[in-house]
């Protein structure tokens, strides 16, 4: 990295290589030696003025990484507690769930027989463990009045226990959680029944207001289907503008109004956007709220200034040498700009498009005035139906008090940027195989 | 060169196209989704609700927006039929110019539904000597600027019995929230506005309301409030040390706590779930959700719904939203509020 620096330093101040001078011996002076000294100075103290600021960067960009790394690793892990229940077909119609795990758990502690104890060991269990269990009977009704081994998640408050979330050096009072349920934990731990493994629910389960049942998969969909919608309204919109600005309109006033518009336009705040939406999609049109569909509008319109600065860039980066040669061999207009200029200027277009649909994603303002910023637990299977985004899922969870929501918070942080990588990743890929050189 | 030109005008169209076949227009539609909006302060109660509900398996989860009481009543009212949301949640009652809002815009009938109260306790360790404070007093002790004689000017209150003599000797010490949490919110609104509300020089002194709000709910900085951030453990801890000093808590922490930590009166009330539910005790406010009765039928699943909201384990004294911090209305209430909220009785005014 100060490699880097260093070269940039030194193609920027094109100063002299001072010691290796032959004309050393014509430039004596005192007064000389004395400005030389003060520029090797200045320009010694620029490059470490340089090497320290992007050494500043670079520890910043360390410790934000490393804490959100450090706070959100745990969440990929999540705690299960095994149980052997017998599925009972008489609790089974009765759709008592909850009993039958009930009975498997204090099985576990014989000695436990009053009601204050059994409610501690009612607590270990997550509140979405009897569904689970419903779920599985659902998926194999072979299995009632068999007895079966089965690991159901544990309560979060387990969870961070057991991933050291609580110091267990505090006396009970400050530790915000029982010494009745730790020593539970502990006994479950010592006999093997507590195990951790791959946090699936993370990816595959919509928001929920218990940490341990809440996952990114409905906010994912969402995200997705968000994008899909912005994509194919911005990208063939903002494409063929951009082509028509720069290869057919005539200059005169009126095109410089509109391209001193879209230069407008690509400078307002996202959320000025979902104020448009609310008024127009939303008021006007009666669309639903919280769509993916009426998301990926706004999206749209809020990338497409994007999209057609950076697509007017790269057709104007096409040498006009192309354009001559494909008109003097006989080649229409539009068969000069669909045969030759666009697919050469392609790798920058989709450049740009693949950086606006990134800015998309990480969006939440706008998404705020058309009701997706709401808490939605069902995973969305079409464009009308609720949805809300990555972005948001991070902030809601970030504001839910829950301790284990921290985790969760930095661990979808960790997920949207490593999508963003991969977009941006993709955007370089792109360039580098269908770059042209002329 | 010509075949890699193809891929690409092929992936431009993919790209152009496919996903726009998808993107087939939705207009008016039916919906079969339970939707609210509202109060902030509401809003968890109304998820954790929502998230049991859709559980039963019957009925789609409801989608729970916050958006602010003020937000979600106008939302709530601007119409009937799919696009409008079913359930406002509030932080406080409807307002007369609401209702007639609602009216103009066809929503004539709507279900009241207090649900409980949200409530903050000034809490001190039990081995201090009680007192009784008020808004007021609370007010001038925390206040940044208050008035002496006609002018506002930086809080020169240093002891309780500078404010009243009747109060103790005692330095003011008061550990809170900090600005970030819902607690210092309801307490800026419920214990400082109210307070400053009271004493009229401030409203001679700022007239704008605005200004005036803003310099109620300004916290003195020199020391007299400590922000104690979110461990409420640890202000237990440091009001055992200082029995002087006072902790603002949210009701259910104080609940728990009633082996070591004693409430203050306001205005010689006692902080019981009674004096709450009897409207008695200042530093609470009812919460509520409302209904639109027009929908019930047509939006599956609303009777249902607040059935869930009103069931015993949801708001009874061991239910699930008890544990996120409601105070649950006395049982005999709760019951009789269950029965005009599941029937749907219309709100009169």
């Amino acid at each position: 990295m100060t490699d880097l620096v260093e070269q940039d330093v030194a193609a920027v101040t094109p100063s002299p290589s001072p010691s290796s001078s032959p004309a050393k011996s014509r430039l004596r002076s005192e007064a000389f030696a004395r400005r030389l000294r003060a520029r090797h100075a200045a320009e010694r103290r620029f490059r470490l003025a340089g090497a320290a600021a992007v050494a500043l960067a670079a520890l910043i960009l360390v410790l934000l990484l490393g804490s959100i790394v450090a706070k959100g690793a745990s969440a990929f892990l999540e705690t299960r507690i095994r149980l052997e229940v017998t599925l009972d077909p008489a609790e089974v119609a009765d759709r008592n769930y909850t009993a039958l795990l009930r009975r498997a758990l204090y099985a576990q502690f014989p000695q436990v027989t009053d009601r204050a104890g059994r409610r501690v060991l009612n607590d270990l269990l997550s509140s979405g463990a009897p569904y689970e269990l419903e779920a599985m009977v659902a998926r194999d009704p072979a299995l009632v009045g068999t007895t079966r081994t089965v690991w159901v998640r544990a309560d979060d408050q387990i969870d961070q226990l057991v991933k050291g979330g609580y110091r267990r050096d505090l006396p009970e009072s400050e530790r915000g959680l029982s010494d009745a349920k730790v020593a539970a934990t502990d006994a479950l731990l010592a006999s093997g029944a507590l195990a951790q493994g791959f946090n699936t629910t993370l990816f595959t389960a919509g928001d929920s207001r218990e940490p341990e049942q809440a996952g990114i998969g409905g906010a994912i969909v969402g995200s997705l289907l968000t994008l899909l919608v912005t994509m194919a309204l911005s990208v063939p919109v903002g494409i063929s503008a951009a082509v028509y600005l720069e290869e057919f309109a005539p200059k005169n006033r009126w095109t410089d109004l509109i391209e001193v518009n879209i230069n407008n336009l690509a400078a307002v705040p996202s959320i000025i956007f979902g104020l448009l939406g609310l008024a127009v999609f939303l008021g006007f049109f009666g669309m639903p709220r919280s769509a993916p569909l009426v998301g990926g509008l706004v999206m749209a319109l809020m990338t497409l200034p994007v999209i057609i600065i950076a697509s007017r860039v790269a057709l104007k980066a096409v040498p006009p040498s192309i354009r001559e040669a494909a008109l003097g061999i006989g080649a229409s207009p539009l068969q000069t700009v669909l045969h030759h200029v666009l697919p050469l200027a392609m790798p920058g277009i989709l450049t740009g498009t693949i950086i606006g649909m990134a800015r998309a994603l990480g969006e939440t303002a706008p998404l705020l005035m058309i009701g997706m910023v709401a808490f939605i637990v069902d995973i969305p299977h079409g464009l009308t139906d609720s949805a809300t985004v990555l972005p948001v899922q991070i902030y809601m969870w970030a504001d839910s008090p829950e301790r284990a929501f921290t985790e969760r918070t930095s661990a979808a942080i960790l997920i949207l940027l490593g999508v963003l990588i991969l977009l941006n990743g993709a955007a370089v890929i792109l360039r580098k195989i269908f770059e042209r050189r002329w | 060169m010509t075949t890699r030109t193809h891929v690409f005008a092929a992936t431009a169209l993919t790209l152009a196209l496919a996903p726009g076949l998808a993107a087939a227009p939705a207009s008016a539609q039916s919906r079969d989704q339970i939707r609210a909006v509202g109060s902030s302060t509401v809003f968890p109660f109304t998820t954790a609700v929502a998230e049991a509900f859709g559980k039963t398996g019957k009925f789609k989860t409801p989608v729970v927006e916050s958006t602010g009481t003020g937000g979600g009543l106008k939302l709530f009212c601007a119409g009937v039929g799919p696009a409008h949301p079913d359930i406002a949640n509030a932080s406080r009652r409807i307002k007369k110019s609401e209702i007639d809002q609602c009216a103009a815009n066809g929503v004539t009938t709507m279900t009241e539904l207090k649900i409980g109260y949200d409530g903050i306790a000034l809490a001190s360790s039990k081995k201090a000597a009680p007192v009784s404070l008020s808004t007021v007093v609370l007010w001038k002790a925390l206040a940044k600027e208050v008035p002496v004689n006609g002018a506002l000017v930086a809080n020169p209150y240093r002891l309780w019995s500078d404010i009243d003599p009747s109060l103790p000797k005692t330095a003011i010490e008061v550990l809170g929230p900090p600005p970030t949490s819902g607690t210092r919110d309801t307490f800026n609104e419920l214990a400082m506005l109210e307070g400053c509300r009271k004493v009229a020089e401030v409203a001679k002194a700022v007239p704008d309301e605005k200004a005036h709000e803003r310099a109620c709910m300004t916290i003195r900085e020199d020391g007299a409030y400590v922000e104690a951030g979110e461990n409420d453990n640890l202000i237990v801890q440091k009001l055992t040390a200082n029995p002087n000093a006072f902790g603002v808590f949210g009701y259910s922490y104080l609940d728990q706590n009633r082996d070591t930590l004693q409430a203050a009166r306001m205005d010689g009330v006692e902080l019981t779930a009674e004096t709450v539910a009897a409207g008695k005790y200042e530093l609470a406010r009812p919460l509520y959700i409302y209904v639109k009765n027009a929908h019930a039928g047509v939006i599956p699943g609303i009777r249902e719904f607040v059935g869930e909201y009103t069931s015993e384990r949801a708001l009874g004294d061991d239910g699930y939203l008890v544990d996120k911090g409601l105070i649950p209305e006395p049982k005999a209430l709760r019951e009789a509020a269950r029965v005009e909220a599941v029937n749907l009785t219309p709100l009169q005014f």
